[in-house]
């Protein structure tokens, strides 16, 4: 409940500045397929998730990555999710609360993540994958929210599967 | 004869004292391992010093030269591991603080010559502004000189990137960042203001050189001037690492057609300015 907490009040502050009541926030029901592979040296991928929206700042919700190194060492790498890197992630403190999470097995994921009070309005939805020894993809999904619904659906072809995106009150 | 003497003298100098341009296609150049940095305040980089025909590429013997390392704080911090080898010099930065890291080459080298006893005599290698005055006896006259100031750089940021490194010192031709260089993408527009001696200058050529060119078959050079309040802007297409060069030499003469009369050698401008600088681009 912390951690939820938390996260709120740190979206709201980002792209909405609104009223910070858990009780009108959004929640963006995710779905993120990593695909397996056959190749030689495989490592499960950094994952970032993050919410742009013209003329505010991007806002992290989600990004996978070694959280059981010690001393914090899987966080040195977390600039090769670059495009994610340069939006938004190398303002970030790691671990931080409600974002960081480890990463994940090829397959389907799902995720809700709460997003705090989405006004109407254009957003974009960005899932960036970097994999050690291996490559790096961004599948961008754009979505139009109106009274707190919109959806979309895309999908990478090479470290990222199918994406898809509901986001409801 | 006097062409010959003047050139093979400057080839010879800039061999020594790593000045590129004028004398011959070689460019000098910092190779650094990585840019960006998550800013842990425990990364490393390791940077690469050369000259060379093709970028980045080592192919020139390797010349001595003293980095100066400019931490985000504003202090100046060593650079660890220096070593050099036949083709190349390298040394390694501790990244320890968070912001952006500026490394620095600086180069000065003065040419030219006097008469003394009725006798033209050339400035020997290795004179600086510093030495000029012992270099030349006293008695002589129809002193010629031409200076000759290099600057190379390259930057590393951990986390943020941050402008204290950019601060100009007003000597010499200096790169005033409107795009942080640790913040260049590929189909971005890129700005960059030049400085000689601190004030904005206006119509210098600026090249700048994708790496690679030993595989690419082709030299993707992007030409461009600085404007009047010393800006450029160029797009870089492509990620990669980039060699960015500005000078205040003026173009190479045309060479002259074959049996046709050689005239004297242009004159040496008194002063020549050249920077150049290492920017990585990443991709979309």
């Amino acid at each position: 409940m912390q951690i939820r907490h938390s996260l709120i009040l740190t979206g709201v502050a980002a792209v909405s500045a609104g009223a910070a009541s858990p009780a009108l926030a959004e929640t963006l029901d995710l779905t993120v397929t990593i695909p397996r592979m056959s190749v030689a040296e495989y490592h499960s991928p950094y994952v970032a998730i993050w919410l742009e929206k013209e003329g505010a700042a991007p806002r992290t919700l989600s990004v996978w990555y070694d959280i059981d190194k010690p001393k914090n060492g899987g966080t040195k790498w977390l600039r090769d999710i670059r495009l994610w890197w340069r939006a938004s992630g190398r303002t970030l403190q790691f671990p931080a609360d409600g974002i960081s999470g480890a990463t994940r097995a090829p397959g389907t994921h799902k995720l809700a993540l709460p997003a705090g009070k989405l006004g109407n309005g254009a957003y974009t939805l960005v899932v960036e994958a970097a994999r050690e020894s291996g490559g790096r993809e961004t599948v961008r999904l754009p979505v139009t929210v109106f009274g707190g619904k919109g959806s979309a659906k895309a999908a990478g072809t090479s470290e990222l599967g199918a994406v898809a995106l509901t986001v409801k009150p | 004869m006097n062409k010959i003497r003047t050139s093979l003298l400057v080839a010879a100098a800039a061999a020594t004292l790593a000045i590129p341009t004028l004398a011959s296609a070689a460019r000098m150049w910092m190779l650094p391992s990585e840019t960006m940095f998550a800013g842990n305040g425990d990364e490393w980089a390791t940077v690469d010093f050369a000259i060379s025909s093709d970028l980045f590429y080592f192919d020139h013997p390797a010349q001595p030269f003293e980095p100066v390392l400019f931490a985000p704080d504003g202090t100046q911090a060593e650079v660890e591991n220096k070593a050099k080898g036949r083709l190349r010099t390298t040394f390694d930065v501790h990244l320890t603080q968070k912001g952006t890291y500026k490394v620095a080459v600086l180069t000065n080298a003065v040419f030219g010559s006097y008469v003394l006893n009725g006798e033209e005599k050339r400035l020997p290698r290795g004179v600086t502004a510093e030495t000029l005055a012992q270099a030349i006896p006293a008695g002589a006259t129809d002193v010629k000189t031409s200076e000759m100031n290099g600057r190379v750089e390259t930057f590393l940021t951990a986390g943020v990137p941050t402008d204290t490194v950019f601060k100009p010192t007003g000597k010499g031709l200096e790169m005033v960042p409107i795009t942080h260089p640790n913040d260049l993408v590929s189909g971005e527009a890129a700005t960059f203001q030049f400085l000689l001696d601190g004030k904005p200058v206006a119509n210098l050529p600026v090249a700048v050189i994708a790496g690679g060119v030993r595989y690419s078959g082709a030299l993707k050079e992007i030409s461009a001037k600085t404007g009047a309040d010393g800006k450029v802007t160029f797009t870089l297409p492509d990620s990669g690492m980039y060699w960015l060069n500005v000078t205040t030499a003026p173009p190479r003469p045309a060479p002259a057609a074959e049996g046709a009369p050689k005239g004297p050698p242009p004159p040496r401008p008194a002063r020549i300015d050249n920077y150049v600088a290492t920017l990585e681009v990443l991709g979309a």
